[in-house]
C-alpha cells in the first residue's frame, strides 16, 4: 500500500497553527503543528487561542482572525513535507504541539505515524495530561517526547493551571519506563510560581530519577502572549510580569547541574 | 586525521590601529592620476593605443606619491589620504565636474574633494573632451538603444563611465613565476614574431606594451623598497625599524622574483591587486581563491618553522585591511547602485580542487576569521559549498554570518559547476569557479566575463505593455497593442515576451558599443598579461584575449513580474474580479493611495513640454501648481474605493516566496524571458551574453523610476532585489522563501542570481543555531539553489520594521524558545526585543 492510501490519512482534527522553520523545538529544523484544545489554563500561556477546543476570532493588529480549522492529516503532511530537504540535513521532523495534543489522540497518533512513515523526526510537547492507555499508542511512532513539568507541588500546580498535577507527573514516570522514547524535560521558569531554587530544584530532582533521562530544558517566561489576550478580549494573567534575568537562569542552570545527572538547557 | 587545522588565531593590536587609522577621516578624492596620465597621453599621440596606455601606465607608477602608513607590513597604496580615490578622465569625466560641490554631501557614499584638487582635475578633464570610452559607445549605438536607456528600462552604466574590472588575473602566477616570468613569455613570442604575420602589428605593440606595463609595476615596488629603507633609517622604534627593513627587502624581490616567503606571496598578490586597479578604473578586480593559490607558501613557512600561525594569520589580516585602502568615485546614481564604497573584492574559500576533491585548508579558515578581524567590507568574502564540503568550513562560515557583518556568501558547486559546463567550459577549468564581484561566476586567469554589464529592470517591459510602448508621453518602445482589449492571459504574457525580447536586443545593442569603444580606447596590457591566453594570441582582453569571453548584464525584479502576471492570471482572467482596463486605470492612480513627489515632478515635466511644443512659455509658476495638484489631488470617493478594493485582492493573493507552486512556476516563467533570450547573442570579443539575476543595490533607485505595478507595488517603491521574494511578501519562513527561490532555474542564469535573506541573531544562537543554519543553506542548495547570503537582522532594522511594518511582515524573531512575527507584537513588546537584540542577551 503506498502512503498514499494508508487510511490514517484521512484521520480529521483541528489546528490553530503550522509553523515551518522551527528550532527550538526538537533536533534540527522542524515543522510545528499546534493542535487546538487544552486541558490546563495555565496563567503565563503564550498560545491562549490554544486552549478553547471551539473555533474563535482573534483580532490582531487590527485584522480579525478565525483560530481553528479542522483538517485531514493528509493535508498537514502536504506542508510537512515541503521541507524535507531541511529536515534530512538536519535530522529535523514534525513536532506536535498544542494546546495538548493528547485531547486529539487518533488525530496525534495518525501524524506522528505519518512523520514516520515520511521517515523524519518525530517529536511532541505535550504535558502528558491524558489516561496511559492514550499515550501508549503514540510511543512506536514518537521520536522525542518533550514533557513539560512545572511544579511538583499538586496545589501549586492547581492554583496556576487549573489543574492538579497528579496524573501528569504518573505518566512521565510511565513513559520513562516504557524506554520507548527520547525523554526530555521541560519547565516554564514563571515568576512568583516556581522561580526559586528550591521549586526548579525539586523538579529536577524528579527527573533526575526518571530512567533514561539526561536533559532538562529551562524556559524562561515570556510575555509574547499578551497581544493575543487582547486580541481574544481577555484580560492578561500575569500582568506586568517581568522575564526572569539571564543571570538568574544561569544561577538555576547551575544548581541542577550541580546537584543532579542532568545536562541542563536554557530555552528550547 | 584532519587535514587541516582550524584552531582560531587571536588577533593582533596592530590590526585595531591599522583599521582606526584607515577610518580617521573621510575618503578624499586625489588629482595626481589623472594630471600623469593626461601628461602622458599629450605626449604620445603618435603612438597606438595600446602603446600609449602601457607608457601612461609606466608613467603613473614612476610619479605617483607613494607612502608607507603607519604600523603597515603589507604596502603600496594608491592615494595619500587613507581610502581615497583616483580619476579617471579616460573614462568619462564631466558628471564628477557637474557633482564636485555635491559629492561631499551626498547621501551615498560622498568623498571630499578639496578646492585645489578641483582646479588641478579642471585643468587636464578638457584634454579628453571628445577622447573618453563613454563618447565613443554613444557614437556607437543604436537611436533607439539610447532612447531605451533614457527611458530607464536598463542601464548599462558600469562600463559606460569607467574600466571594466570584473576579472580574476593569475595571482598564482606571478606569485609562482614573478613578472619577469610573464616577461619572459612575452618576450619569448617577441621574438617568435615575424614580420610577415598578418597581425604583426597589433601583436608586436601588445607584447611590448605587456613589458613595459610589467616593468612599471616591479619598479613601482622598488620605489617601496627604497622608501621603507629610507624610514627604517630614521625610525627610533627598534621593531618597527626591522619591519621597515624587512619591507624594503620583500618589496626588492617582488613582484619581479618569484615569492620566497608567505609574506613575500602576500606582498605580490598586494601590489598585483594594486596597480591593476591604477591602471584601470573597473571594480570587482576580485582575488578569487586566495586560500588556494597561497596555501603553498604558508605550508612551507609552517614547516620551516620560519613562520608562526599568528604571525601568518596577521599577515592576512594586513592584506584584509589594504583591500579597504582601495576606493573608487562613482557617479551620484551608480552610487546608489552600489552603495557603501564597495568595490566588490570578491574572494572565495573552500569549494573543490580541479581533480574534484574538497579543497579546504588552514587558509580557508584563516580568511574567514580574517573578515571577523577587521570587520570592514573588503573583501567581499565567500565560500564554495558542495557536497564533500568540510562541515568544520560551513560552521566557521556560520559564525561570521552570526555577527551581522552579512559576510560570507555562500555558493553552491553542485549548480554552479554544471551551469559553466553548460556555456562550453570544460569541467577541470569549471571545477576552478571564483566569484566576481556579486556573485558571477569565473574562470580565474582565463575569462573576461564583463559580469555586471547593465542593469535590466523586468517590470519597465511590463509597464510598456500596459502603455502599449509609450512612456511619460513618448514613444520609448515597441507597441503591443492595446491592453485593454487583450482577452486572455496567454495574449497578455505574448505581449510581455514582445517587450522583453526588443529590450534585451536594445540591451545588447548597448553592451556591444561599449564593449568596441573599450577595444579602441581603453586596451589593458597589464591587466591582459596576467589573463591566458592574451599573450599567446598577442592580443588585449578587450579585444577577446581571453580563453572565455562573456557579456553577463544582470535582470531583476523577478518576484515583481511573477507576481504580476499572476495577478493578471488570477483576478483578470479566471476569476474576472476586475478588469484590464480597470487594472491599467488603478496603477496609473497608484491605487488610490495617493502620488508622491517624483509623480508631480514628472506630471509637471510633461506639461511643460506640451507647453513648449506649443510655443508657449513655461513658468516657473505653472511647474509649481502641477507639482501641487498632483500632490493634494483627491479621487472621488467611490473611484479611490475600488482602487483600494483591487489593492486589497491583490494583496491577498499568494505571492511568489511562499512556496505555492502555481506562482513559483510563473516566476521560472518569468526569468526565463531574460535568461533564455541573451546566449543567443554574440559579443564583439568573440563570446556570448549570459544572464545575470540580481541587483546589487539598483532596486533601489531604479524603482524610484518605475511606476505602480499589478502585483500591488506602489509608484516608485524599490523593486525586489535580485531572486528574492518581495520584501515583506514571504509569509512562511525561511524555508518556504528558500524552496520558492530554488524553483528558478539557476543553471540558465550562469551569471549568477543572488538570494538575501534576512533572520534574526537569536536564530543562530548556540551551537544548535549554527547547526540548523548550515542545514538551512544546505536543504536550499540540495534543491539547486545556487547563491544566498544573510542578512543577520540588528537593532536598527527592528526599528525600521516597527516604522514600515508592511515591509517585515515575515520577519520572525525568535527569543527563548518561541517565534512569533515581529510585526504582529504589540509595540511595548517590540521595543522590549530590540533592547534585547541591542544587548545581544540571548546570543
Amino acid at each position: 500500500m503506498t502512503m498514499k492510501d494508508q487510511p490514517y490519512l484521512n484521520v480529521k482534527g483541528r489546528i490553530f497553527d503550522i509553523q515551518r522553520y522551527s528550532i527550538h523545538d526538537g533536533i534540527g529544523i522542524r515543522t510545528i503543528v499546534f493542535l487546538k484544545g487544552c486541558a490546563l489554563r495555565c496563567r503565563w500561556c503564550c498560545n491562549p487561542e490554544s486552549q478553547n477546543y471551539e473555533m474563535e476570532e482573534m483580532t490582531l493588529n487590527g485584522r480579525r482572525k478565525v483560530c481553528g480549522q479542522d483538517i485531514t492529516v493528509r493535508e498537514v503532511m502536504e506542508t510537512v513535507k515541503r521541507d524535507m530537504p531541511y529536515y534530512s540535513r538536519s535530522n529535523g521532523g514534525l513536532t506536535l504541539s498544542g494546546g495538548e495534543s493528547l485531547l486529539q489522540i487518533d488525530f496525534a497518533e495518525a501524524l506522528l505515524r505519518a512523520g514516520k512513515d515520511l521517515g523524519v523526526n518525530t517529536a511532541l510537547e505535550s504535558m502528558g495530561y491524558a489516561d496511559f492507555s492514550k499515550i501508549r499508542r503514540i510511543l512506536p511512532f514518537l521520536d522525542t517526547y518533550l514533557y513539560d513539568i512545572k511544579h511538583m507541588d499538586p496545589k501549586k500546580h492547581k492554583e496556576w493551571c487549573g489543574k492538579e498535577n497528579t496524573l501528569m507527573v504518573e505518566n512521565a514516570r510511565r513513559v520513562a519506563e516504557s524506554r520507548r522514547t527520547e525523554l526530555i524535560i521541560r519547565v516554564p521558569v514563571i515568576p512568583g510560581f516556581n522561580d526559586t531554587e528550591k521549586e526548579i530544584l525539586d523538579i529536577a530532582h524528579f527527573a533526575d530519577s526518571l530512567p533514561g533521562v539526561e536533559e532538562i530544558h529551562l524556559l524562561p517566561y515570556h510575555n509574547f502572549g499578551e497581544g493575543k489576550y487582547s486580541g481574544l478580549m481577555r484580560p492578561y494573567p500575569m500582568g506586568d510580569a517581568k522575564t526572569p534575568s539571564p543571570e538568574k537562569m544561569l544561577l538555576f542552570k547551575g544548581s541542577v547541574e550541580r546537584e543532579t545527572n542532568l545536562r541542563c538547557q536554557i530555552g528550547g | 586525521m584532519k587535514r587541516y587545522n582550524s584552531e582560531p588565531v587571536k588577533k593582533s593590536e596592530r590590526i585595531t590601529r591599522l583599521v582606526q587609522h584607515l577610518f580617521h577621516k573621510m575618503p578624499e578624492i586625489e588629482a595626481a592620476r589623472a594630471e600623469l596620465i593626461t601628461e602622458s597621453y599629450m605626449e604620445t599621440e603618435e603612438f597606438p593605443e595600446t602603446t600609449r596606455k602601457a607608457l601612461a601606465f609606466n608613467h603613473i607608477l614612476k610619479n605617483l606619491p607613494i607612502i608607507i602608513r603607519p604600523e603597515e607590513l603589507i604596502v603600496g597604496s594608491t592615494t595619500i589620504a587613507p581610502r581615497g580615490c583616483q580619476t579617471y578622465p579616460e573614462f568619462s569625466y564631466e558628471w564628477l565636474e557637474a557633482e564636485f560641490d555635491t559629492v561631499e554631501h551626498r547621501s551615498a557614499d560622498p568623498f571630499y574633494i578639496s578646492e585645489d584638487t578641483k582646479r588641478r582635475l579642471k585643468a587636464v578633464n578638457p584634454y579628453w573632451k571628445g577622447k573618453t570610452t563613454s563618447e565613443l559607445a554613444r557614437a556607437y549605438m543604436a537611436p533607439e538603444t539610447i532612447r531605451a536607456m533614457e527611458h530607464n528600462v536598463f542601464t548599462p552604466g558600469n562600463y559606460y563611465y569607467n574600466g571594466v574590472g570584473h576579472v580574476n588575473v593569475h595571482y598564482d602566477r606571478v606569485i609562482n613565476e614573478g613578472l619577469e616570468g610573464i616577461m619572459n613569455r612575452a618576450s619569448s613570442e617577441l621574438s617568435r614574431l615575424t614580420v610577415c604575420d598578418s597581425e604583426y602589428a597589433v601583436k608586436r605593440r601588445f607584447l611590448e606594451a605587456v613589458i613595459i606595463s610589467c616593468n612599471a609595476v616591479c619598479e613601482y615596488a622598488k620605489r617601496y623598497s627604497a622608501l621603507a629603507k629610507e624610514e627604517a633609517a630614521k625610525e627610533g622604534n627598534e621593531k618597527r625599524k626591522a619591519e621597515l627593513l624587512k619591507i624594503s627587502e620583500v618589496c626588492a624581490h617582488v613582484p619581479l622574483h618569484p615569492a620566497r616567503t608567505f609574506h613575500e606571496a602576500c606582498q605580490a598578490f598586494w601590489f598585483v591587486q594594486q596597480t591593476l586597479q591604477i591602471e584601470s578604473s573597473g571594480h570587482s578586480i576580485s582575488p578569487g581563491r586566495f586560500d588556494q593559490y597561497m596555501y603553498p607558501y604558508y605550508e612551507a613557512d609552517i614547516k620551516k618553522g620560519i613562520m608562526t600561525r599568528e604571525e601568518a594569520q596577521e599577515l592576512i589580516d594586513c592584506v584584509w585591511v589594504k583591500l579597504n585602502d582601495l576606493n573608487k568615485c562613482r557617479d551620484a546614481l551608480s552610487a546608489e547602485g552600489f552603495a557603501g564604497y564597495s568595490l566588490f573584492q570578491n574572494l572565495i574559500v573552500g569549494g573543490q580542487t580541479v581533480e574534484g576533491e574538497d579543497a579546504t585548508n588552514d587558509l580557508s579558515f584563516m580568511c574567514l576569521d580574517a573578515t571577523k578581524h577587521v570587520f570592514l567590507p573588503q573583501p567581499s568574502i565567500s565560500i564554495r559549498v558542495w557536497n564533500g564540503s568540510s562541515h568544520d568550513l560551513l560552521l566557521r562560515a556560520a559564525e561570521v554570518t552570526r555577527t551581522g557583518i552579512g559576510f560570507p556568501a555562500y555558493y553552491n558547486d553542485e549548480i554552479i559547476i554544471p551551469s559553466m559546463m553548460k556555456r562550453g567550459i570544460p569541467e577541470s577549468d569549471a571545477r576552478n569557479y571564483s566569484i566576481i564581484g556579486c556573485v558571477e561566476p569565473h574562470v580565474p586567469g582565463k575569462e573576461d566575463g564583463w559580469h555586471d554589464a547593465a542593469f535590466f529592470n523586468m517590470v519597465r517591459p511590463l509597464e510598456m505593455v500596459f502603455s502599449n510602448g509609450y512612456d511619460k508621453g513618448e514613444e520609448a518602445s515597441i507597441h503591443t497593442g492595446d491592453v485593454t482589449k487583450f482577452s486572455s492571459y496567454e495574449e497578455f504574457k505574448a505581449a510581455y515576451k514582445k517587450q522583453m525580447d526588443y529590450n534585451i536586443a536594445l540591451l545588447v545593442n548597448a553592451n556591444n558599443a561599449i564593449d568596441r569603444a573599450h577595444a579602441e580606447r581603453s586596451p589593458l596590457p597589464f591587466e591582459s598579461a596576467l589573463i591566458d591566453d592574451c599573450i599567446g594570441k598577442g592580443k588585449p582582453l578587450q579585444s577577446g584575449g581571453a580563453v572565455y569571453s562573456f557579456t553577463g548584464p544582470q535582470g531583476f525584479g523577478i518576484a515583481n513580474v511573477a507576481d504580476s502576471l499572476y495577478t493578471v492570471k488570477k483576478l483578470v482572467f479566471e476569476e474576472k474580479a476586475f478588469t484590464l482596463s480597470e487594472l491599467k486605470r488603478a496603477m496609473e492612480m497608484n491605487f488610490g493611495k495617493g502620488f508622491d513627489e517624483i509623480t508631480a515632478r514628472e506630471t509637471a515635466e510633461e506639461a511643460a513640454k506640451a507647453v513648449r511644443e506649443k510655443g508657449g512659455e513655461v513658468t516657473e509658476k505653472l511647474i509649481r501648481d502641477v507639482i501641487s495638484d498632483v500632490l493634494n489631488m483627491e479621487l472621488p470617493a467611490d473611484e479611490k474605493q475600488r482602487y483600494e478594493e483591487i489593492w486589497q485582492m491583490i494583496d491577498d493573493l499568494p505571492k511568489y516566496g511562499n512556496d505555492v507552486d502555481e506562482v513559483d512556476l510563473i516566476a521560472r516563467e518569468a526569468a526565463y524571458y531574460y535568461t533564455k533570450p541573451l546566449p543567443e547573442y554574440k559579443n564583439p570579443r568573440g563570446g556570448i551574453f549570459q544572464a545575470g539575476l540580481y541587483p546589487v543595490s539598483a532596486n533601489v533607485p531604479l524603482g524610484a523610476q518605475t511606476g505602480a505595478t499589478p502585483d500591488g507595488r506602489l509608484a516608485h517603491m524599490p523593486v525586489a532585489d535580485g531572486v528574492s521574494p518581495t520584501n515583506g511578501k514571504d509569509l512562511h519562513g525561511p524555508t518556504a522563501s528558500c524552496n520558492s527561490v530554488a524553483r528558478l532555474d539557476h543553471a540558465d542564469a550562469s551569471n549568477g542570481t543572488l538570494f538575501n535573506m534576512k533572520i534574526h541573531p537569536t536564530a543562530m544562537s548556540g551551537e544548535k543555531g549554527l547547526e540548523n543554519f548550515v542545514s538551512l543553506v544546505r536543504g536550499f542548495f540540495d534543491q539547486k539553489g545556487m547563491h544566498m547570503q544573510f542578512n543577520v537582522v540588528d537593532k536598527e532594522t527592528l526599528l525600521d520594521a516597527q516604522k514600515n511594518p508592511e515591509k517585515y511582515r515575515g520577519l520572525v524573531v525568535r527569543v527563548a524558545g518561541y517565534s512569533a512575527l515581529f510585526t504582529t507584537l504589540s509595540k511595548s513588546l517590540q521595543d522590549d526585543i530590540i533592547r534585547r537584540t541591542a544587548q545581544g542577551q540571548y546570543r
